[in-house]
């Protein structure tokens, strides 16, 4: 079969040598230790089952899988396969495993684990929150539903093959291999643990997991074997949890801290801004995140787009982007402005009272009407919420706000019984750099079903099928295909079924013996900082 | 003494098994799903419902209630939701540092509490009395987290005498543990004083003074026994208020106490987590009670057990 060489970035991948060799940082010094606080306790290091930000960036140092990205960047590169073929029709793709990787175990990796990791990730009974990115392998269905306990789609070619068959072609798929859901495991070690891998984490990564008091500290340990030569630079790395997030920086500014694992507190904000020394140690990046306000389109008068719109417009984002101290740029579409296929020039809905008073009055609420905004209870969303309120009765609208704890949000989000709902605490951020992350869960039909992520319960026909061509294309970067998203974003936005208010901005706050390229502290997907790559300079 | 102590005891379980069964029934109708919690943000239906069932979440609210009931006669808290690990675990990795911030706090609140309280009722009506009492109105009302911060910023950063939160040495004990102890102190200030001023007026008092007994000894050997009785009754009930204040104190020190671990656990829907750290805080509220009750008789020979 002729082989497709679908962009440049898949040609470099091919052409890697045999053993990776990094491009290492010139002034990088080996050894050392950092420390790295939190105020929640890590709660498993499974990288089946991690799903938040703080466990993202720990399970990514202690496991790795198939894909991987550029340190800093959102460029894919190949992980654990060395190299792979991706056929014609987009349909297999085929990885070649870097041969000499050994588990923290010591035994060699080899394409069975693969094989182990991925039928284990999707199994029901591993309760994978991630398990869904897999939908396009082939025999997926089956394994969802009980019927199989093994992927049909995933063959173990010879002990350094592995070829994944698609049911249908998925433009994100390298993304997905590059997800911690994908990371490779060692079967013995996952039966060893009974239930309780999370705790006893055994993978292939720049780190293995050395001491862990629970609700204190873990200390995660170098890994000498590791696969990338010279990585990682730091011996150890210390996590604190239990943290609050102002005694965290109190102790980094007494000399105790390297990383406030939680960021700088927005109390505290403007006065570690204001004062050179310490502004100079805080490192500001983007992120692929948007704060937003869902307008459920089944519910009257949400359902006229005319009143969608006009909600649209009164609302002052830069107001609520200065109530945040301005950690965030307002959002005029629902991709972040970093996010490949973000729409450049597109200026959104202006904020223009009249405009929106004349838009309601020819739905015919010229009186306005009485509605409800839901709102996660932590600062500082019920201030936002009580931003959106004043700014909706500037325009007759009446909103009740109701301010709940997450859970509860998310609940009546599903169920479709919350007319309006600010975003903030539960917000999109992309699991991976594609504009396809911000579409089906909460743009598309199938989010819109009860129990959904899809809020404003949109759902256009039209606008999916547009998506599921675009994610149908087999390179994933290729231009026609951005091309595609932009638009379908441009046509949510006629239909108005959010609100995008800001995109957050990331500030990281590190101590003055940290080294390394500010990229590494402003990583995309290794949050806080990508710990295989820092390191300390005395 | 052996009947007395039965009949307690099975009031105490019965005690528990209403918490247990009202928590169970909260956790229920509360409109928040922790299967949603745990499937993530792109699962279908069908996997929703699998791992529904696996968790036994579809079955009726008395046979999930009867299935927690019978696991925990044998021992069994259920595993969290989203740790995966066991809770029994859990909450006995962390109960030794509640256990140990619990006792070093009400040792700091009875020791500045029955200071203050005493030394107000000896010069009662006076300056010194009105300041101390001002000052445990103030400390009842001010708020933890404030507090905690406080001490923290002045003795840990300032001074730099104790370490900035952790948890490992004695060093780092003392703060969480006058912080708790100033917070609660007020209630002991002042229920020392109005005891102790009932105590100075008794005949027995006033016996004392007149076959010349010297006012230190009068105060220390007769008046104090007799006035810190009704404290001892407050330490059992004050168990119940530490277990809910202790999660602010725990936060702030970064100390890993059970707190922590409902904190987090109520935030994420975790509920075998919420209910294994409910029922070990009733637990050691009704254990409390019931020391305090048996323990009174044996200080006071005028309490009878029946």
């Amino acid at each position: 079969m002729k082989k497709l060489l679908a962009s440049t970035a898949l040609i470099a991948a091919i052409a890697l040598p045999a053993f990776a060799q990094e491009t290492l940082d010139p002034n990088a010094v080996s050894g050392g230790n950092i420390t790295v606080t939190y105020k929640d306790d890590v709660a498993t290091l499974d990288p089946a089952i991690g799903y938040d930000w703080q466990n993202w960036s720990m399970i990514k140092s202690l496991f790795d899988g198939l894909m991987d990205y550029e340190p800093g960047t959102t460029t894919l590169r190949p992980g654990l396969a060395e190299s792979y073929e991706i056929s014609e029709d987009g349909l297999t793709f085929t990885f070649h495993l870097r041969p000499g990787v050994k588990f923290h175990n010591g035994r060699d990796m080899v394409a069975e684990d693969v094989k182990y990791s991925l039928d284990r990730v999707t199994n029901p009974a591993t309760q994978s929150p991630g398990a869904g990115f897999f939908g396009a392998i082939a025999g997926y269905d089956a394994i969802t539903s009980g019927e199989a306990d093994t992927l049909t789609g995933v063959t173990v070619v010879d002990p350094a093959t592995v070829e994944i068959k698609l049911s249908r072609p998925d433009a994100t798929f390298l993304h997905v291999m590059a997800l911690n859901f994908a990371s490779v495991v060692p079967s013995e070690a996952v039966d060893a643990a009974n239930g309780d891998f999370g705790k006893m984490p055994v993978g292939t990564g720049a780190f293995k997991l050395g001491d862990w008091t629970i609700g204190q500290k873990l200390v995660f340990e170098k890994n000498a074997d590791y696969w990338r030569a010279g990585l990682p630079y730091l011996d150890t790395v210390t996590f604190e949890v239990g943290q609050e997030p102002i005694v965290a920086l109190l102790r980094l500014q007494n000399g105790e801290v390297d990383v406030p694992g939680d960021g700088i507190p927005p109390a505290k904000f403007q006065e570690v801004m204001g004062d050179p020394a310490q502004a100079a140690r805080v490192i500001e990046g983007g992120q692929l995140q948007t704060g937003y306000i869902t307008l459920n389109v089944t519910t009257p008068p949400l359902d006229d787009v005319n009143v969608r719109k006009a909600i649209n417009m009164a609302i002052n984002k830069e107001r609520i982007t200065q109530l945040i101290n301005n950690r965030a740029v307002p959002a005029t579409q629902p991709l972040p402005p970093s996010m490949p296929g973000y729409t450049e020039g597109y200026a959104g809905y202006a904020y223009d009272v009249e405009a929106a008073k004349a838009l309601l009055a020819e739905a015919g609420l010229a009186d306005g009407f009485d509605t409800e905004l839901f709102v996660m209870n932590t600062d500082p969303n019920p201030r936002i919420a009580q931003a959106i309120q004043q700014d909706l009765a500037a325009i007759g609208v009446n909103a009740s706000i109701q301010s709940l704890a997450q859970a509860n949000v998310i609940e009546a989000g599903g169920a479709g019984t919350a007319p309006m709902i600010w975003s903030g605490g539960m917000a999109w951020i992309a699991d991976f750099p594609d504009p396809s992350n911000f579409f089906g869960p909460i743009l598309g039909c199938a989010g819109a079903e009860e129990g959904g992520w899809n809020w404003s319960k949109f759902c256009n026909a039209e606008i999916d099928a547009e998506a599921t061509a675009a994610d149908s294309m087999i390179d994933p970067a290729d231009p026609a295909r951005m091309q595609m998203w932009s638009d379908v974003y441009m046509k949510v936005m006629e239909e108005a079924p959010w609100v995008p208010v800001f995109n957050e901005q990331r500030y990281t706050m590190k101590s003055e013996r940290m080294g390394g390229a500010d990229a590494l502290y402003v990583d995309p997907v290794s949050i806080p900082v990508n710990y295989d790559y820092v390191y300390v300079t005395e | 003494m052996a009947a007395y102590l039965i009949r307690r005891l099975i009031q105490s379980a019965l005690i528990l098994l209403g918490v247990s069964f009202i928590t169970f029934f909260l956790l229920y109708v509360l409109p928040a799903d922790p299967v949603r919690q745990i499937a993530g943000r792109s699962a279908t239906p069908e996997t929703v419902a699998n791992i529904r069932a696996q968790l036994g979440l579809d079955q009726p609210f008395i046979v999930q209630y009867g299935r927690y009931l019978a696991g925990l006669f044998h021992g069994d808290m259920g595993r969290s939701y989203l740790q995966k690990t066991d809770v029994a675990t859990l909450i006995m990795s962390r109960l030794p540092a509640s256990l140990l911030l619990m006792v070093a706090g009400i040792g700091a609140e009875l020791v500045v509490g029955l200071t203050m309280g005493v030394v107000a009722a000896l010069f009662r009506g006076r300056v010194l009395d009105n300041t101390l009492m001002m000052t445990s109105f103030v400390t009842v009302s001010a708020p933890q987290f404030v507090v905690a911060l406080l001490l923290l910023y002045v003795f840990a950063v300032q001074l730099g005498w104790f370490p900035i939160g952790g948890y490992g040495t004695p060093a780092h004990l003392v703060l969480p543990a006058m912080t708790l102890g100033i917070l609660g102190s007020g209630w002991y200030a002042r229920m020392m004083r109005s005891s102790m001023v009932e105590v100075l007026r008794a005949d027995f008092v006033r016996t004392a003074r007149a076959k010349g007994l010297t006012r230190s000894r009068v105060i220390l050997r007769h008046a104090l026994p007799n006035a810190i009785l009704p404290i001892i009754a407050m330490i059992g009930i004050d168990i119940g208020i530490f277990m809910g204040g202790i999660v602010v104190v725990e936060g702030v020190f970064g100390w890993p106490g059970i707190g922590q671990l409902a904190w987090q656990a109520i935030q994420r829907v975790d509920i075998p987590i919420i209910m294994g750290v409910t029922l070990v805080s009733a637990f050691a509220i009704v254990l409390g009670n019931l020391l305090a009750d048996l323990v009174a008789p044996l200080i006071d020979p005028r309490i009878r057990i029946r």
